[in-house]
């Protein structure tokens, strides 16, 4: 099974046992850089996926929490390369798929060849770039395709539909469907027209849906039943570690009763 | 990306960059989120129908001369001329209306929001100038506007931020990342995010996401087309050489884009060169950077190893920026345009030559033209060289206090 492939299993597998998959996320090093693998396996514990952010200086795709987690991790001297090391030595290995979330210039930095390469080297299913859209992809597609590890791509409720349908047609793992416009970390209200874009989505997706941003609570995530094949857990998650909790007892939380 | 000076010089006096693709060559580019995508599509179709077209033009050519007060003065500066060794001349975009170039931009793209129907315009703002110019254009079209700006620019473009509120703007202070412009653009873009279709972002600088560095430079090309033909009614030629500040480039790709195909025109560009060479000491992207994306555009850039942004320092608020424009970007490439730095000590050196052999109080970032000038005039006796006076330095009385004035005190 190819890297992108196991993404799309893992998810499957959640659906099968009537669950959607829950993708968390947690910024790598923070709150601490020395828990990170101890707080990467407590999330494994629970979630389906698991999304690494590499911290950036410059995060503007995210609100106030991940903002203050990224700048907390480049503090303690987290880079994209003591990441992927770290992950390289973990042993045993994390077998939940781990995808990479970085904003582009820190993979230009490190080079997108050697990157796919020590990226699969680390186990890495797959990459999320959220400043890096469809148009300008090509680049780091054919790098990581080659490797058969995926790029995420991310579509949004304003995204035209001709665009929809080639972005889902490119899209490997899962598509990334952000779910409302704005920054991450905010409380996302799910009306009809939200499912309504999610269903829309979904019916031109080859691969699994993940909804994201703004998700925080059970509530939200009995909404969007029925509409998504899993769904992204961000901003609430990194204030879970932030305060002390444990990850995986409050992901399981999140786990309804009834099927998909 | 290899690329042939030649080919580029040639596609650049055609008009043929940006292409397509919004590429200056291997610069530019669109890296934002895909929530931006279909307002940046909006914005270029908007752009390409209207911007040339004969409606707004007259409407911003009506607006340029009756409200912004153009075309701005071509001073031959004299005694300085004699003290310097060169002919200087001295496009005055001090005298426009709200006292810098920026006001060229600002009520161009206000007029285009309007014609694309936003219904509120955010802006950023670093030296508070682009901030007054964008709070003035909104007043004058009756549009709300809400301006961001770091908390440490408050404080030393204080009086800037007095202007902006009088004009009916809100104030945001960005408190996050570096608390300067940089982290200003990061707010403004969240802003934009949040609400892509009924917000205009009407971004100062010659930088950011496909369409704005072309958009940005079609507005302020009005600097070098009016410098141009005034140097040549008062002198008969071309000058030797032409001479801007670059923080992210808009007065200065303002100023060089006419002379681009004047090949016997040297034009040199004047970075920030801070406190010195050292990582963190300054804000000359083209003298110290390495190419990478930040804020919608690859071009060069002051980053570490691992592709961080760093930190810069200038004394001018307007120059204190760790990208530049892909326009740039690739003029620098091509070694059409020769960049140079001046450091914070050599800019108040400026400032106060200026003022006293001219009697003109430029702004910081104007000055560090102006201290390439000097370095130009030295090497170059009884050259001529025109230089950009990009703003007038009223808003900079807080730091002049601390730095010319406590000296002489």
């Amino acid at each position: 099974m190819n890297a992108h492939e196991r993404i799309g299993a893992a998810i499957a597998a959640a659906n099968a046992r009537g669950e959607p998959a829950l993708v968390g996320y947690l910024t790598a090093g923070f709150p601490r850089r020395e828990r990170f693998e101890a707080d990467l396996r407590r999330i494994a514990a629970a979630a389906d996926v698991i999304e690494i952010g590499v911290p950036f200086t410059d995060p503007m795709a995210d609100g106030v929490t991940v903002q203050r987690s990224s700048r907390i991790a480049l503090e303690q001297g987290v880079s994209l390369r003591w990441i992927l090391q770290t992950l390289e030595a973990m042993s045993p290995p994390v077998t939940t798929p781990l995808l990479l979330m970085s904003y582009l210039n820190p993979l230009l930095a490190f080079g997108l060849e050697p990157l796919a390469c020590a990226a699969e080297r680390a186990a890495v299913a797959g990459l999320i770039v959220p400043d890096l859209p469809f148009d300008e992809g090509d680049a780091l597609h054919q790098a990581l395709s080659a490797r058969g590890l995926a790029l995420v791509q991310m579509v949004t409720p304003v995204t035209p539909e001709e665009r929809l349908k080639r972005i889902c047609e490119r899209s490997r793992g899962f598509i990334y469907a952000v779910t409302a416009t704005g920054t991450t970390g905010r409380n996302l209200s799910v009306p009809a027209e939200v499912t309504d874009y999610l269903d829309r989505v979904r019916r031109h997706a080859p691969v699994p849906v993940c909804a994201g941003f703004g998700i925080r609570g059970r509530e939200q995530l009995e909404r969007l039943r029925g509409h998504v094949d899993g769904v992204v857990i961000g901003s609430a998650l990194v204030e879970v570690l932030e305060q002390g909790g444990d990850p995986a007892e409050w992901l399981r939380t999140l786990r309804g009763r009834a099927g998909v | 990306m290899s690329v042939n000076a030649t080919d580029v010089l040639a596609d650049l006096t055609a008009g043929r960059l940006p292409d397509a693709h919004g590429r200056f060559g291997p610069f530019g580019g669109r890296y934002v989120p895909e929530t931006l995508i279909p307002a940046l599509e909006r914005l270029d179709a908007g752009v390409r129908e209207h911007l040339h077209a004969a409606p707004f033009q007259r409407e911003f050519a009506g607006e340029l001369a009756s409200w912004v007060g153009r075309p701005t003065a071509l001073t031959f500066a004299r005694r300085l001329s004699a003290e310097w060794g060169a002919r200087i001349w001295l496009k005055r975009e001090d005298l426009a209306h709200t006292g810098a170039h920026k006001i060229n931009n600002a009520i161009g793209q206000a007029l285009l929001a309007r014609r694309l129907g936003a219904r509120r315009i955010v802006a950023e703002t670093g030296a508070g100038q682009h901030g007054v110019a964008s709070a003035a254009a909104c007043a004058r079209l009756g549009l709300p506007c809400t301006v961001y700006m770091g908390s440490i620019d408050m404080e030393r473009q204080a009086p800037n931020v007095g202007r902006m509120r009088l004009l009916g703007a809100t104030v945001v202070a960005v408190t996050s990342g570096d608390r300067t412009l940089r982290a200003a653009i990061d707010e403004a873009l969240r802003d934009w995010v949040s609400d892509p279709m009924g917000t205009y972002y009407l971004l100062g600088s010659a930088v950011g996401p496909h369409p704005y560095p072309y958009l940005v430079r079609e507005l302020q090309a009005v600097i070098g087309r009016e410098a141009r033909a005034q140097f040549e009614q008062a002198e008969g030629r071309l000058p030797d050489a032409v001479m801007a500040c670059v923080g992210g480039g808009s007065n200065a790709i303002g100023m060089f884009h006419a002379f681009v195909p004047d090949a016997g025109v040297e034009i040199i560009g004047v970075e920030a060169g801070g406190r010195g060479v050292a990582l963190g000491g300054n804000a000359a992207t083209l003298s110290f950077g390495r190419p990478g994306v930040l804020h919608g555009s690859y071009s060069m850039l002051l980053q570490d190893a691992d592709g961080q942004i760093q930190e810069t320092h200038s004394v001018s608020a307007g120059l204190d920026y760790p990208g530049v424009g892909p326009e740039h970007a690739l003029l620098a490439r091509i070694g059409r345009v020769r960049y140079e730095s001046a450091s914070d000590e050599e800019a108040l050196e400026g400032v106060s030559a200026l003022c006293r052999f001219e009697g003109i109080l430029p702004a910081l970032e104007s000055a560090h033209a102006l201290a390439g000038a000097r370095r130009w005039a030295r090497a170059h006796p009884g050259g001529t060289l025109v230089v950009c006076l990009s703003g007038r330095g009223d808003k900079d009385m807080p730091t002049l206090q601390k730095t010319l004035l406590a000296e002489s005190a």
